[in-house]
């Protein structure tokens, strides 16, 4: 039975959550002055799930908060309650408050007693507040005459202006049978209505005064869209076994070019069905973990807000490109490094109104992230329109903090800077940022989910962050390269092109390789001093270069043979072994042999190191 | 690590507790392991090289998705000849929650003791440094050596497992 029971509160928790998300999301899109009321009521709707729910299973404290916050959200959109800014606000907190309180109850500890006093307060100091001024109105225009005869009214629906008073009602239209007391007992908790959602409340009858009842009436169907909940383990094992199926499919399409005979040809059409097939479904199990990355993007419009408000500026958030997927893995670990960053961009970025108007740039800052494919990868940037990054403080910093930085390098490199542990420019430490924590962990935290993050800045007119991330962290698109019989696949996205090059275009400066291709040098690395094997050839002219681009720097990779695309299924080495340098992972073969998978940012450190060395 | 220490510790201290151990064969010296440790028993295949690892790891193989590290405890203690045959052995041990294989030249047998059969361990003239040794034990009038593959695997000394991985698994 309490199993049973748990498995209910998982889905009310879920649930509940993801109402309260429904809620944020609505207040801050809501049109204060004039105030969609279809968006209010999806927002009572949520409000009164919550609370129907808690109150089955006992969960008293979200059944408090969200019974008052009922009753005012029940007063707004019956356009009995003028909604302003701070109205909003307080609804924010809340819901701020009820999101705690789930947590809490999910993670069984001891609620917060103080902070649901405290918000179930204001909230009914707000209700009574309303329920004053309300009177007062009615009062004035003479509507008094309704006090008395409450059940003379119509049946349902057609509450008058007295139904907020009696905020203990479940159902609309029960209200004029409560007591007129004009206060209203939070604590008392009226059996919890376990019906699963209200009517949307049809006014017709038009309340004194608003003249413009509107569109209450307007159906309150919300489009559900057809999908079900499924256990994210599962996924995980269902990826897991289709990266198998792919690998058995390789060895078995290796095996079939084997054979000759006239069952072959035959053999050849199955395989290439079932090529396409894996294929296919390949693709199709990795969207099922693909997710908009609105997921986190939608946090970000609380997040400015609360800030523009707290540091005294004016922002406004633009997204754009929130429907671009991504895998749900990355989006969960996308959410500290992001908020991160635009924190920054409005803590240090954007500047205070004066001076932007001083600086002949519009009062209002904006911030805008962006989510793109490029490539294989995914771009996020954060674009804002402040001032920019200041090299001469940044430099100024390394040198306190003892970096050695060279002379003459260029604003990337200056930029990157940022990144160092300890390391802040901001003026004055608040309590959003400049505490120099941050940004060497962002990055750190983007490189661990094979990404990279680059910087773009002009004085005066902003800076711009840009992320970069591969579309998924399970399936690698790669080139095989060998050297002698040991296969190593390169990412796709690195590479930029495979020549064999002509002796002329190889020169050789103290000992290392230089390659000229259309008119540039590209430093060599050579892929069997890195892996200590024995090639085939030593000279780059008799086997391949394959030229690389790696985030800071461009080289070619000589190696013996291109051994032809393939899909890598990556594993992890450090599962049964440890990292293993210049190595990225591996990947099985089809042959059921192990090929590293390169990884070409820290080769290319092996390249700087070189070419530094040559021009000293 | 300490707490599998620990474990095992306490399995030699229990005394009427029989112990399983699988006893194979390195160079003319016969070892033994905790049976329990063991995943699987194939023969050696060629493996993957590895850039920049000491010689006694040979490099990864393919074990059924998991790629997974083989290591010849020859090279490592220097005793007997690092070759490999259709003979040459590679037990697949399940240790710290990771997947080891360890290239031996033959596995011989399944042996039963009781904890009062096992000696303890001599502190020098036996190929490996006796923290990695359980004791000693006469079958047949050979001397076994009891490997404890745990503390053997998890060594610093093999350097199989990084520092912040072993604290991670304690």
């Amino acid at each position: 039975m309490s199993v049973d029971m748990n498995q209910f509160h998982d889905v009310f928790f879920e649930e509940s959550q993801e109402h309260l998300d429904e809620m944020e999301k609505l207040l801050l899109t809501l049109n204060v002055s004039e105030p969609d009321a279809e968006e209010l009521n999806s927002i009572f709707r949520a409000a009164h799930s919550i609370k129907g729910g808690s109150g089955i299973f006992g969960f008293d404290a979200l059944t408090r908060v969200t019974h008052v916050m009922e009753s005012l959200l029940d007063l707004a959109r019956n356009h009995k309650m003028v909604l302003t800014h701070s109205i909003v606000d307080q609804f924010l907190s809340t819901v701020d408050t009820l999101k705690t309180i789930l947590a809490n109850y999910k993670a069984q500890v001891d609620q917060d007693d103080s902070l649901i006093a405290n918000t179930t307060q204001s909230l009914q100091h707000l209700l009574a507040d309303q329920q004053e001024l309300n009177q007062k109105k009615a009062d004035e225009q003479g509507f008094g005459f309704f006090d008395q005869p409450q059940t003379s009214l119509k049946q349902d629906d057609s509450f008058g202006f007295f139904d907020e008073v009696a905020p203990q009602q479940h159902d609309d239209g029960f209200g004029f049978f409560e007591p007129l007391t004009g206060q209203e007992h939070p604590t008392e908790l009226s059996q919890p209505n376990a019906e699963p959602e209200t009517k949307p409340v049809k006014s017709e009858l038009k309340t004194p005064n608003v003249s413009t009842a509107s569109d209450a009436s307007k159906n309150a169907v919300s489009a559900e869209a057809s999908s079900i909940r499924v256990d994210t383990n599962k996924v995980d094992l269902l990826v897991n076994m289709v990266g198998e199926l792919v690998i058995t499919q390789s060895m078995l399409s290796l095996i079939g070019q084997q054979i000759t005979g006239p069952m072959s040809e035959k053999l050849q059409t199955a395989l290439g069905e079932l090529v396409r097939n894996t294929r296919e479904i390949q693709d199709a199990v990795m969207s099922i973990r693909m997710l908009p990355i609105s997921f986190v993007f939608n946090r970000f419009p609380r997040l400015v807000r609360d800030l523009s408000t707290k540091l005294g500026k004016q922002i406004q958030l633009e997204i754009e490109g929130g429907n671009t997927e991504i895998d749900k893995s990355l989006i969960e670990k996308l959410a500290d490094p992001l908020t991160h960053l635009v924190r920054n961009s409005i803590d240090h970025g954007i500047e205070s109104p004066e001076k932007r108007l001083a600086a002949g740039k519009p009062e209002k800052g904006t911030v805008i992230l962006r989510a793109q494919h490029r490539g294989g990868n995914i771009q996020i940037s954060i674009i804002d329109d402040g001032a920019g990054l200041c090299r001469e403080r940044i430099l100024a910093k390394a040198a306190e903090n003892s970096i050695a930085v060279p002379d003459n390098s260029t604003d990337k490199e200056v930029w990157q800077l940022i990144f160092a542990p300890g390391f802040s420019t901001a003026e004055q430490v608040t309590d959003v940022s400049g505490r120099g924590v941050g940004m060497d962990v962002v990055k750190r935290n983007i490189t661990s989910l094979g990404g990279h993050i680059e910087i773009e800045s002009t004085a005066g007119e902003g800076a711009t962050f840009h992320i970069f991330l591969p579309l998924t962290l399970a399936i690698l698109d790669g080139m095989g390269v060998s050297v002698a019989d040991s296969l190593f696949v390169i990412p796709l996205v690195n590479i930029v092109e495979s020549i064999q090059p002509e002796p002329s275009q190889v020169k050789t400066i103290k000992g290392e390789y230089l390659l000229r291709v259309r008119e540039e040098y590209w430093p060599l690395l050579c892929l069997y001093k890195e892996m200590q094997l024995t090639p085939r050839y030593t000279q780059p002219e008799h086997g391949i270069v394959v030229l690389i681009e790696s985030n800071s720097t461009r080289f070619g990779l000589f190696v013996d043979a291109l051994e032809g695309q393939q899909q890598a299924v990556i594993k992890s080495l450090e599962k049964h072994y440890k990292r293993v340098p210049g190595v990225a992972g591996a990947s099985i073969m089809g042959d059921g042999g192990v090929a590293l998978i390169l990884d070409v940012e820290s080769l290319s450190k092996q390249v700087k190191h070189t070419l530094m060395k040559d021009m000293s | 690590m300490n707490k599998s220490k620990t474990e095992s510790e306490k399995a030699v201290d229990a005394e009427s507790q029989p112990q399983e151990f699988l006893s194979f064969v390195l160079g003319n010296e016969h070892y033994a392991l905790d049976i329990m440790s063991v995943k699987e028993i194939r023969g050696y295949e060629p493996v993957t090289k590895i850039a920049k690892a000491p010689a006694f790891i040979k490099g990864v193989l393919n074990l059924r998705g998991d790629v997974v590290p083989i290591i010849d405890l020859r090279i490592k203690f220097d005793i007997g000849e690092p070759v490999y045959n259709e003979f040459t052995i590679v037990i697949m041990l399940n240790v710290l929650n990771r997947i080891v294989g360890i290239v031996v030249d033959a596995v011989s047998d399944v042996v039963t003791l009781q904890g009062d059969e096992i000696l303890p361990p001599p502190e020098f003239g036996v190929a490996f440094d006796s923290n990695y040794l359980k004791g000693l034990a006469t079958i047949d009038e050979k001397m076994l050596i009891l490997v404890d593959i745990e503390a053997l695997i998890g060594s610093e000394e093999l350097g199989l497992i990084t520092n912040t991985d072993a604290i991670a698994q304690g």
